[in-house]
C-alpha cells in the first residue's frame, strides 16, 4: 500500500511540476503577443505621458522574470489581479464563470459517461448484430455533426417548435436549482451527444480486445452468462483505457465548449476567455490559461492513478 | 374609410403594422400624410402604454469586457443599457429633431459661441440626489478633460470654458458651432452625479431604470426607478433585461421561443423568412449607417484622383444593395451623409457603375498592375462578399483588384486606418458636421481616407459657424461634392437598421438614428397584456 501512496505522490508532484512549466509557457506566450499592453488599453488617443504612466503603474518596466515571479506569487495566493479592460477583480468574475462551466460539465458528464459505458457494454453484448450497429451508427452520426449544428437542431425542434426548454441558457445568481437545470438542458444534451461516441466506441473496443483473451474463453467454458463475463472479467481489465478516454472527454467538457456556450448564450469560461483575448486583456488570459491547464493536468493525473490502481502490473512495477 | 384607418391605427398601436406601411395604406385611402400621422399618434395613445411586466431584448454586441462607464460605451449592449439607466441633456427624436431631456431649454448667443442650457428641475438620480447644473458641468468636464478616455472627446474638442450660473449650464466655444445642441446628444454624454468623477462605473443616472444586475457579456438587468421624472413617456415595464446573444441564429430562436421580446441585427438574408413568422414584426429603418471602402489619399497609388475615380466608377452599387444587404438599404453616392441628415441636398447626381469611365480614368491615372484591398468578416456584415463583387465589377473595367482577407481579431487595430485600402463601416451621426468632423477633417483621428485638404477643412468650419440655414445647406452641398469627386471614400451602400419585435411590444417607433429606436426601445416600450 505504501508503494501505492508513493506512486500517487510521485504523479501529483510531476503534475505540479508540469503546471509550473505551463505557467512559464503561458507567461512567455502572452508576452510575445503583438502589441504593447499599455498601448492596447489606452488605444488610439494615447499620449506618450499617459503611456509612460500606465507602464509604470502596471510594472511593465521591470524585467520579464521579475514580473513572472510577481504574477506567480499572486496566483499562488489566489490574487489574479484586475482585468485591464473593465477593472473588475479577475478572481471574483472568473470564479462565477468557472462555477458555471463546471456545473454544465458536471451534468453533461453525469449523463454521458454512464450512458456511453452502458451503450458500449450493450454493443459488445450484441457484437456485430443489429443493436451494435444501431448504437454505433447513431453515436457516430452525432459525433460527425458539428456541435453547433446539433445545437441548432435541438434549438429548432425542442426550444422553438415544442417549447419544452429555453434556447437561451443564461444562468445567474439567485436562480432556483430547477430553473438552472431547465436552462442547461439543451447545452448539456448537445455536449452529451458530442462526447458520447468517443467514449462508447472506446469502451466497446477495449472490452472486445479483452474478450479475445484466453481467460475469457475459460470463463465461457465455465458456463458464465455473457453479461457476467463482461461485468466480472472483461470490464475490470478494460477499465484503464476507458478511464483515459473518459477523462479526455471531461477535460473537453470543461475547456472546449466555446461554441456551445456561444450558441446557447451560456456564461462559461470559454466566451470569457475569447472576449479577453480579443481585447489583449493579458492578466485574464493568463489566469484562464492556467486554470485550463490545471484542469487538464488534474484529470490526466486521475486517469493515470486509476490505471495504476486498477492494474496490479502497474501497481507493482519490477 | 375612417373605420379602416382606425383599424389600421390600432394595428400599429399593437405593433402589427409599421408606421411606414400605415402611412402607405393611408395614402392609398386618399389621406394626407400629416393627417394620417395625427391619426396614428392618437391611435397609439388611445391604446395607451401598459405598466408592468418584464421587457426583454436579445442583443448582438456585448462582451465580457464591458463596463458601466458611459465614457467607454462602444457596443450595442452598453449603449442600449445606458439609455435605460441614464439620460443626456438633449436627445434626437424619430424625425431627427432635437428634444429637450435634462435641459429644459437652451439658447445661444448671436455668434453661436456661447450656449446656455437651463437644467430641468425636479429630476432625481437613482441615489436620491437631485440633479443640478454642477452635475452636468462635471459630466462634460470629465468627458472633455485632458485625462479622459471618453469616446465623446472628439465632439467636445471645441470647448473653451464651462461654467454654472444658478440653474444654467453655460458652454463657451473657441469657435462658433451652430450644431452644439446636437453634440450634447452624443451617446457617451450620460449625466452622472458629480459627472461620475467619484466612480465612473457606478451606473447611477436619472433614467427610468436602476441597475439591478450587471453581468458583462451575459445580461443587464434594470428595475423601474419610481422617482423617474418623465414617467408618462418611459419606464413602463417593471423590469427591463438585455440578454447578450451574439449568435444571430440563437437570437432569432430566442425571439421565436418567446424568451426575448425584441432583437437587433436581423440578417438581411432571413428577413423575408422572418416576415412569415406569426407574432413577429420586422422593423427596418433607413438611416445614416453606411459601408465604406477607404482609400488613403496620401498613399500611392491612391494619391492619384483619377485612380480613385476609376475605382468609384468600378463599383456596381445596385448589385451590392441587392446582394449584400438583401435590398434593405440604398445605393451610396460616395458621400458619407444622406437624406436622413438635416440640410442635405438631394439633387446631387447619383454615381452609377460605368466600366468605360472606370477604364478611362484608370488609363489616365497611369497606374498599372493590381490594386490590393483588405477586407474582413468584421469590417461590416458581408464585407468579404462585397469585396469579391467589387473584384468582379473591377474586372469588367479591366482593373485587377486583389482581395486580401484579414482575420477579425485585430482588424480594427492592425488594418483599418493603417493600411491604404480597407473596408469599414459608419453608423451615422446626428449632423453632417459631426460625420465630416469625425472622419474627414485633416485633424480627425479617424480620418480613414487621409483626406487632408485645407479648403475642405475651411468649408466645414465655415458651415459649422453659419446660422443661416439656406447658406449652410449650400455649403454642405459643396462639401459633399468635394468628398464625392475628390475624396478617398468609396461608399457603395447605406444599410437599413433591421430589428425584429414581438407583437407583445407596444410603443415601438422606428428611429433613423439607430437600431431599436436608437437604443430607446427598452426605456420607452411596454408589454401589451
Amino acid at each position: 500500500m505504501s508503494s501505492l501512496l508513493k506512486l500517487v505522490a510521485q504523479r501529483v508532484a510531476l503534475g505540479l511540476l508540469l503546471l509550473l512549466a505551463v505557467s512559464v509557457l503561458i507567461f512567455v506566450g502572452t508576452q510575445i503577443l503583438p502589441g504593447d499592453v499599455a498601448q492596447s488599453i489606452l488605444g488610439q488617443s494615447a499620449t506618450p505621458q499617459a503611456l509612460a504612466n500606465l507602464r509604470e503603474q502596471l510594472g511593465l518596466n521591470d524585467p520579464a522574470y521579475v514580473r513572472y515571479f510577481h504574477w506567480l506569487w499572486g496566483m499562488l495566493h489566489g490574487d489574479m489581479g484586475t482585468a485591464l479592460s473593465n477593472g473588475q477583480d479577475i478572481a471574483s468574475s472568473l470564479s462565477g464563470r468557472l462555477k458555471n462551466t463546471l456545473f454544465l460539465a458536471f451534468w453533461a458528464a453525469i449523463v454521458s459517461v454512464p450512458l456511453a459505458i452502458i451503450l458500449g457494454l450493450i454493443a459488445v453484448r450484441h457484437k456485430n448484430g443489429f443493436v451494435d450497429k444501431l448504437i454505433s451508427g447513431l453515436t457516430l452520426a452525432s459525433i460527425s455533426l458539428p456541435e453547433f449544428f446539433i445545437g441548432y437542431l435541438l434549438i429548432y425542434f425542442v426550444a422553438v417548435q415544442m417549447q419544452w426548454f429555453p434556447s437561451v441558457s443564461t444562468v445567474y445568481d439567485g436562480m432556483s436549482f430547477l430553473d438552472r437545470m431547465k436552462a442547461i438542458a439543451l447545452p448539456a444534451a448537445t455536449l452529451t451527444l458530442v462526447v458520447l461516441a468517443h467514449m462508447m466506441r472506446m469502451t466497446r473496443a477495449a472490452i472486445l480486445n479483452v474478450m479475445q483473451s484466453a481467460y475469457i474463453e475459460t470463463a465461457e467454458l465455465k458456463g458464465l452468462t455473457p453479461f457476467e463475463i463482461i461485468r466480472r472479467h472483461a470490464f475490470p481489465n478494460a477499465i484503464a483505457p476507458i478511464v483515459n478516454v473518459v477523462m479526455l472527454n471531461l477535460a473537453y467538457l470543461v475547456v472546449g465548449v466555446v461554441v456551445v456556450e456561444v450558441i446557447f448564450v451560456y456564461p462559461g469560461m470559454g466566451q470569457y476567455l475569447v472576449d479577453h483575448v480579443a481585447k489583449r486583456d493579458v492578466p485574464v488570459v493568463q489566469a484562464c490559461g492556467l486554470i485550463f491547464a490545471a484542469v487538464y493536468i488534474g484529470l490526466n493525473i486521475i486517469a493515470d492513478i486509476t490505471a495504476i490502481v486498477s492494474n496490479p502490473r502497474l501497481r507493482h512495477p519490477k | 374609410m375612417s373605420d379602416e384607418l382606425e383599424y389600421l391605427g390600432r394595428r400599429v398601436a399593437a405593433g402589427k403594422l409599421n408606421r411606414r406601411e400605415f402611412l402607405g395604406r393611408a395614402a392609398a385611402l386618399g389621406v394626407s400624410a400629416a393627417f394620417a400621422n395625427t391619426l396614428l399618434t392618437s391611435a397609439v395613445r388611445a391604446a395607451g402604454p401598459v405598466k408592468g411586466g418584464a421587457l426583454k431584448a436579445g442583443l448582438q454586441g456585448g462582451e465580457s469586457t464591458d463596463g458601466l462607464d458611459p465614457a467607454a460605451i462602444n457596443n450595442q449592449v452598453t449603449g442600449a443599457f445606458a439609455r435605460c439607466w441614464g439620460e443626456k441633456l438633449i436627445d434626437i427624436d424619430e424625425n431627427g429633431k432635437i428634444v429637450h431631456r435634462l435641459a429644459e431649454e437652451y439658447g445661444s448667443s448671436a455668434d453661436a459661441k456661447t450656449w446656455t442650457f437651463k437644467i430641468r428641475k425636479g429630476v432625481t438620480f437613482h441615489n436620491g440626489k437631485e440633479l443640478d447644473a454642477n452635475d452636468v458641468m462635471a459630466t462634460i468636464e470629465r468627458h472633455a478633460g485632458p485625462e479622459t478616455k471618453s469616446g465623446a472627446l472628439g465632439v467636445l474638442r471645441g470647448i473653451d470654458q464651462l461654467k454654472v450660473d444658478g440653474n444654467d449650464f453655460v458652454i463657451t466655444l473657441k469657435e462658433a458651432n451652430a450644431d452644439l445642441p446636437f453634440l450634447m446628444s452624443d451617446y457617451h454624454l450620460i449625466v452622472q452625479p458629480n459627472g461620475g468623477k467619484d466612480n465612473p462605473q457606478a451606473g447611477i443616472g436619472t433614467g427610468p431604470y436602476k441597475i439591478a444586475s450587471h453581468e458583462p457579456g451575459v445580461r443587464e438587468l434594470g428595475t423601474r426607478h419610481e422617482g423617474y421624472w418623465d414617467a408618462d413617456n418611459g419606464g413602463f415595464a417593471d423590469q427591463v433585461e438585455i440578454v447578450v446573444i451574439n449568435d444571430s441564429t440563437a437570437r432569432m430562436a430566442a425571439l421565436r421561443g418567446g424568451q426575448v421580446h425584441m432583437m437587433n441585427r436581423v440578417e438581411p438574408k432571413i428577413v423575408d423568412l422572418v416576415k412569415r413568422i406569426p407574432g413577429i414584426a420586422i422593423k427596418n429603418v433607413a438611416g445614416g449607417a453606411h459601408y465604406v471602402f477607404a482609400m488613403q489619399c496620401n498613399t500611392a497609388p491612391f494619391d492619384n484622383n483619377d485612380l480613385r475615380l476609376a475605382l468609384k466608377y468600378a463599383v456596381d452599387r445596385q448589385e451590392m444593395v441587392d446582394k449584400i444587404v438583401g435590398g434593405y438599404g440604398s445605393v451610396g453616392n460616395d458621400i458619407p451623409v444622406n437624406k436622413s441628415y438635416p440640410l442635405f441636398s438631394d439633387d446631387i447626381e447619383q454615381r452609377v457603375f460605368d466600366p468605360e469611365k472606370a477604364a478611362f480614368h484608370f488609363k489616365k491615372s497611369g497606374h498599372s498592375g493590381p490594386i490590393q484591398l483588405i477586407t474582413s468578416e468584421v469590417a461590416f456584415p458581408g464585407a468579404v462578399d462585397a469585396a469579391q463583387l467589387f473584384q468582379q465589377s473591377c474586372a469588367k473595367a479591366g482593373i485587377q483588384l486583389d482581395v486580401q482577407r484579414a482575420p477579425g481579431d485585430g482588424y480594427w487595430a492592425e488594418v483599418w486606418n493603417k493600411k491604404p485600402f480597407s473596408a469599414s463601416y459608419w453608423v451615422g451621426r446626428p449632423t453632417q458636421d459631426q460625420q465630416y468632423s469625425t472622419a474627414y477633417l485633416s485633424t480627425a483621428d479617424w480620418n480613414e481616407t487621409r483626406f487632408k485638404r485645407d479648403d475642405f477643412d475651411k468649408l466645414v468650419a465655415g458651415a459649422r459657424a453659419e446660422l443661416d440655414e439656406a447658406k449652410r445647406k449650400a455649403m454642405y452641398r459643396d462639401i459633399a461634392l468635394l468628398v464625392r469627386d475628390e475624396g478617398g471614400a468609396i461608399i457603395p451602400m447605406y444599410n437599413d437598421w433591421i430589428d425584429a419585435v414581438s407583437e407583445k411590444v407596444g410603443g415601438y417607433i422606428p428611429y433613423p438614428s439607430g437600431e431599436l429606436m436608437g437604443g430607446l426601445a427598452l426605456a420607452r416600450c411596454w408589454l401589451t397584456a
